[in-house]
């Protein structure tokens, strides 16, 4: 192309006076950015072809590198800056629709750096976790509304299948093929031994993690990839992926070239073929109809594991969620629109859906006004990044929270956000084996165990500052939480005081 | 006795284990002053197969070393497991360089040859190479 519009993004800064050509830049840049010149017996960079995904930074023995911004920019316009005349550059050349990965990235408001909790002081007292018992686990499932008791005066339990976590946090469904093999392994294995639940994604299960089952959460999705007998007996749970806060309204599409052998064995689909998943379930278009599949998949399960209904925060979630509960669902999972994706059109990411916050709040208190919030319990997820907004989701109203993205930065992601391209140099999001080894589930299972243990003391430090030593006792508490900067709307609707009533 | 294993299906061909080696050689406290401008001669070496298969190689520390009995200055020795070498007995006739049946002893630029001592000159009690690894490829342990 005689003239390029596009100047990159971002710029190699090398510093010459550190480096020792030792190549390892070179050898570990998937994209080819740094190259190695023999006579010069020195390094040089082509920033068109960075990523900005920092394994060079990471990986350099001397920290030669660093990835800077560039500061090349267009005459200030405060309506055409430099992203939207870029895209328009893009599509100019391309003719194509753009395409985007992670969580919306746009600078819409954060509603949870805009909440602050409760602590205890002189007339409650507040409770040490590092002395006293403190209870982080929770049961996800329908509960009873009542208690039966027979002739001998015992409690009859007729408890709906649950599922039991030791902290309210479980890993975002991330498909096989989407992420990498040993990804998925990270996640099955750190799930096991947290106690927790990590989720398949909609690209079925690879057999040889049907030994992690008993903390697997399956997917059925549009597509229903991989989705048979033995699938769902492995797991401990069944979600049904109604929508995905990146792409409300949206299918998913991984292309062919992800779709190896073992990925086209476990999606049950031809090696090499596009894995569309429709936009819409075909079978389900109302309530009925997605009650039709919840039953038919806890008759297929001979009613032994709870059903998830996982919608995308959209404007009337709390209506939707209300038909969810009533369609039988034992858990409902809300993805706020900073949800994260291997691939979506940028304008749908960037421009549908509605924060989790809002969303969850809508939700839990619309099923407590309906006097349904029992029959289901409520997962929140879409951007959760600290122990802080799982305190806060649970004060909000949530049973337990989905990880995505924190999950996947515990791996080594560095959201360069170019997923989509399948050639991640931490070895996540990708299927080519050279860059798959990169990830070694032995260090990758143990940085998820570590990340959810630090969590799971914050958490308990929060709860113990608010005087709570039982996550159950904090679910729901809007009096914990306070608003600033928030207008009355917003108050109402998160259905907490500002800051000083 | 702990030794240093890689694991080849981890190994990503990096070749930074071979740099941390030459670091760790060296005793300098800052790598880049350490190394630039330098050839560098570790006793770690990456050996690249076909199908992206790569792994490190560095002294086997063997039960019976071949080097050791062929070395005619006794430069050689094994010391607690680990084989050692003095450089100043070392006549650089270079026998335990052909005997070596891992090629891991290597001739040096002053003519004497050199080895993996597992780092012992070091006071991290990790060989560098492990401690340096990106991918636990390269492990330091009891087997």
């Amino acid at each position: 192309m005689a003239v390029n519009y596009i100047y990159p993004e971002q710029e190699i800064v090398r510093n010459y006076d550190r480096c020792i050509a030792c190549r390892a830049c070179e050898r570990q840049c998937a994209n080819e950015a740094h190259e190695y010149l023999p006579e010069q017996k020195k390094m040089t960079s082509d920033d068109a072809k960075c990523v900005s995904c920092h394994r060079c930074v990471s990986i350099c023995p001397t920290r030669a590198l660093k990835i800077v911004r560039t500061d090349h920019d267009f005459r200030k316009n405060g309506s055409w800056d430099k992203k939207n005349i870029y895209e328009v550059y893009k599509q100019a050349e391309t003719g194509g629709v753009l395409l985007s990965s992670m969580g919306n990235p746009l600078d819409f408001p954060i509603y949870w750096d805009k909440i602050l909790l409760n602590a205890s002081q002189v007339t409650n007292p507040s409770i040490d976790p590092l002395r006293e018992p403190m209870e982080t686990r929770v049961f996800l499932g329908a509960k009873s509304q009542d208690v039966t008791r027979g002739a001998d005066g015992k409690i009859i339990p007729k408890t709906t299948p649950q599922l039991e976590l030791s902290l309210p946090v479980m890993f975002s469904a991330m498909s096989y093929g989407s992420i990498s093999y040993n990804a998925h392994e990270s996640l099955a294995r750190a799930a096991t031994e947290l106690g927790i639940y990590y989720n398949t994604g909609e690209g079925g299960l690879h057999e040889d993690f049907y030994v992690y089952g008993a903390n697997t959460i399956v997917q059925v999705a549009s597509g229903r990839f991989g989705v048979h007998r033995e699938y769902l007996d492995a797991a401990a749970g069944v979600e049904i992926k109604m929508g995905q806060g990146a792409k409300p309204g949206i299918g998913g599409h991984l292309p062919g070239k992800k779709v190896g052998a073992d990925v086209s064995r476990t999606r049950m689909i031809p090696m090499g073929t596009d894995a569309i998943s429709p936009a819409p379930h075909h079978d389900i278009y109302s309530i009925e109809d997605l009650r039709q599949l919840v039953f038919s998949l806890k008759e297929a399960t001979a009613y032994k594991k709870p059903v998830i209904v996982k919608i995308a925060a959209v404007h009337n979630v709390a209506a939707i969620a209300s038909g969810i509960a009533r369609s039988g669902a034992d858990i409902v999972s809300i993805d706020g629109f900073r949800g994260g994706t291997g691939a979506a059109p940028t304008r749908i990411r960037d421009n549908v859906g509605i924060p989790v916050e809002m969303a969850l709040a809508a939700v839990d208190k619309r099923l407590r006004d309906e006097g349904i919030r029992d029959r289901v319990s409520v997962v929140a997820a879409g951007s959760i990044r600290n122990a802080a907004d799982v305190v806060k989701a649970v004060a909000l109203g949530a049973d337990a929270v989905y990880i995505g993205t924190a999950a996947l930065l515990a791996l080594g992601c560095h959201l360069c956000r170019t997923c989509n391209v399948g050639k991640c140099n931490w070895g996540i999001a990708t299927q080519q084996p050279d860059l798959v080894k990169r990830l070694n589930p032995d260090v990758g299972y143990r940085r998820l165990v570590n990340l959810m243990t630090a969590w799971k003391h914050e958490i308990e430090e929060m709860m113990g500052g608010m005087g709570i030593n039982s996550i159950e006792s904090l679910k729901g508490n809007r009096l914990m939480l306070r608003g600033v900067g928030l207008n009355e709307k917003e108050l109402s609707i998160l259905g907490i005081g500002h800051a000083g009533e | 006795m702990k030794r240093v294993y890689v694991n080849e299906k981890w190994c990503l061909g990096c070749h930074l284990c071979e740099y941390y080696c030459a670091f760790a050689a060296t005793g300098e406290k800052d790598m880049s002053r350490a190394l630039q401008g330098r050839t560098i001669h570790p006793r770690i070496h990456i050996e690249e197969g076909r199908d992206d298969v790569s792994f490190a190689v560095s002294c086997r520390h063997c039960t019976e070393p071949l080097c050791v009995k062929g070395c005619i200055s006794g430069a050689l020795s094994k010391d607690d497991g680990v084989i050692r070498v003095d450089k100043t007995k070392c006549v650089g006739c270079y026998t335990c360089v052909l005997s070596c049946p891992y090629g891991c002893i290597v001739p040096t630029e002053d003519g004497v040859i050199d080895k993996c001592e597992l780092c012992l000159q070091t006071t991290e009690g990790t060989p560098r190479c492990v401690a340096g690894c990106l991918n636990r490829a390269i492990v330091y342990e009891e087997r």
